[in-house]
């Protein structure tokens, strides 16, 4: 039997009818066509389905979308406001935080959800707040950047990219 | 991976539940976290023709503090455990396994019912409910009754849970004075679940020795268990190198014991006995406050 739920995604409320073993990741995807949000191992590993649901960060491909019936859900294209990147999306930009880009999505949601709890994280604990990410490419070291990078605009701090320093040692 | 169908239904309340678990018979499962769940029927090791989704049922969520104890509802997710000030202050070695559950994602949807329903050999919490001797409290169609925590475990995902009853709630008690716990895990590098993961509890006598002792042991063997005569051979003792030796010399048989990729019997029962030492020593200092 097909279940009506509604779900918020991203500020708009949707009504669709879903089979119950729909998951939340196929309904963001393949229903309402948000294709940031990847779909990586399939097997609650890898985090690059990681959305907020209610707030809080979880695997899309474990959960299904008759779960969500009623929850406030965003994507990765629900950071951005107005043209403004996210400061997480900025920071990955700017200390180059990616290389083909797949984890991305899901590393910006997990480290999204950090933030709230803990605006000024340090690198181990950034660490830990990705051991549900993997990244097969960066070796992790921008991403950590990236984070902090975000956080200490978050926190209103000014930051300067890594590129656009000014050469140490010059006089 | 795409998981067989079935029907879904969502309780609202404990008697919802009940009632749909005993029309459906087995052909039922309940969702909580759906963390152990989802993945299973998605590889159609598991295919229940019907999902109960007691997700939403708010009475089994809270945590509160009851004579002297806390008591959990089955729905208290790994991460509310994980940053609960309440439990922080008065059973603190809870939010320090909850904190070693998979990862952030995950501990956002786990339950703890869940967790101890499922019976997982490699979960963390069942090492952690037998030191603290923990009540499992079920809700069956004949009402409600308390299950102490040694005897709840039974084998390989097999607890007490009678067919049609529902985990509804977990009692633990708040610290008594000069006391401690601790819980320390070997984890499997690519699950992060225990490899080996053992939970130590010590009270102390008046004269610094130990008057109870409890050590629940995670990962090592089908069920987690209880490591009874080591905990007999502590009491009374203060814990310092030479008892520790004494105590834990051949604490665990590994013909008991399972063997995996990750790690062979004998690999694990070196593991438990290296770990038991630790946590006790850690349970105990934390006990000198
Ligand atoms: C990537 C990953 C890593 C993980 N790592 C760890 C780890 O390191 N340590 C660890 O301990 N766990 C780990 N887990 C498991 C996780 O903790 C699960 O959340 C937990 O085992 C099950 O809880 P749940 O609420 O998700 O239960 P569900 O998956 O919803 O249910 C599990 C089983 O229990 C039954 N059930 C659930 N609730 C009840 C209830 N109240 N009464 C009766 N039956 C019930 C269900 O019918 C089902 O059979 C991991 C999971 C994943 C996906
Ligand atoms: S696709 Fe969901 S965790 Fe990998
Ligand atoms: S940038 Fe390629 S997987 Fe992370």
């Amino acid at each position: 039997m097909r279940h009506t739920i509604q779900v918020t995604v991203n500020g708009q409320t949707h009504r669709v009818e879903v089979e119950p073993r729909l998951l939340l990741v196929e309904l963001i995807r393949d229903v309402l066509g948000l294709t940031g949000t990847h779909v990586g191992c399939d097997t609650s590993q890898c985090g690059a389905c990681t959305v907020h649901v209610n707030g809080e960060a979880v695997k899309s491909c474990t959960m299904f979308a008759v779960q969500a019936d009623g929850c406030e859900i965003t994507t990765v294209e629900g950071l951005a406001t107005d043209e403004q990147l996210h400061p997480l999306q900025e920071g990955f930009w700017q200390e180059h935080g990616l290389q083909c880009g797949f984890c991305t999505p899901g590393i910006i949601m997990a480290a999204a959800d950090l933030l709230k709890r803990n605006p000024d994280p340090s690198e181990e604990e950034i660490r830990r707040a990705l051991e549900g990410n993997f990244c097969r490419c960066t070796g992790y070291h921008n991403i950590v950047r990236a984070i902090r990078y975000a956080a200490a605009r978050m926190r209103g701090e000014a930051v300067v990219p890594r590129g656009e320093a000014a050469p140490t040692g010059a006089s | 991976m795409i998981p067989q169908t079935f029907e879904y239904k969502k309780a609202q309340t404990i008697d919802e539940a009940l009632a749909l678990l005993r029309e459906h018979g087995d052909e039922a499962k309940v969702l909580a976290g759906g963390h152990s769940l989802i993945p299973l029927m998605k590889l159609r090791l598991s295919t229940p023709e019907l999902l109960i989704d007691i997700g939403g049922i708010q009475e089994l969520s809270e945590i509160r503090e009851q004579d002297g104890r806390i008591e959990l509802g089955a729905l208290v997710t790994h991460r509310t455990i994980e940053f609960s000030e309440l439990l922080k202050q008065k059973c603190p070695v809870l939010p320090e396994a909850a904190a070693q559950i998979g990862d952030p994602q995950v501990r956002n949807k786990g339950t703890i019912g869940g967790s101890l329903a499922h019976a997982d050999p490699a979960a963390d919490y069942p090492a952690v409910v037998l030191a603290l001797d923990a009540e499992i409290e079920a809700t069956g169609p004949d009402g409600r009754r308390t299950i102490p925590v040694r005897d709840f475990f039974q084998g390989l995902f097999t607890t007490a849970l009678r067919p049609g009853e529902l985990l509804t709630r977990v009692r633990v008690p708040v610290m008594p004075p000069r006391s401690g716990a601790a819980y320390l895990k070997f984890p499997n590098p690519a699950s992060r679940y225990a490899v080996v993961g053992v939970a130590a509890f010590v009270k102390l006598a008046p004269d610094d020795t130990c008057a109870e002792v409890r050590i629940g042991i995670t990962g090592a063997a089908a069920a987690a268990f209880r490591a009874t005569e080591a905990e007999k051979r502590l009491v009374g003792k203060t814990i310092d190198d030479r008892t520790l030796t004494a105590a834990l010399e051949d604490m665990v048989d590994p013909d008991d014991l399972l063997s995996d990729l990750a790690a062979t019997a004998e690999y694990r029962a070196h593991l438990c006995h290296v770990l038991t030492r630790r946590a006790l020593r850690q349970a105990f200092e934390r006990a000198h406050g």
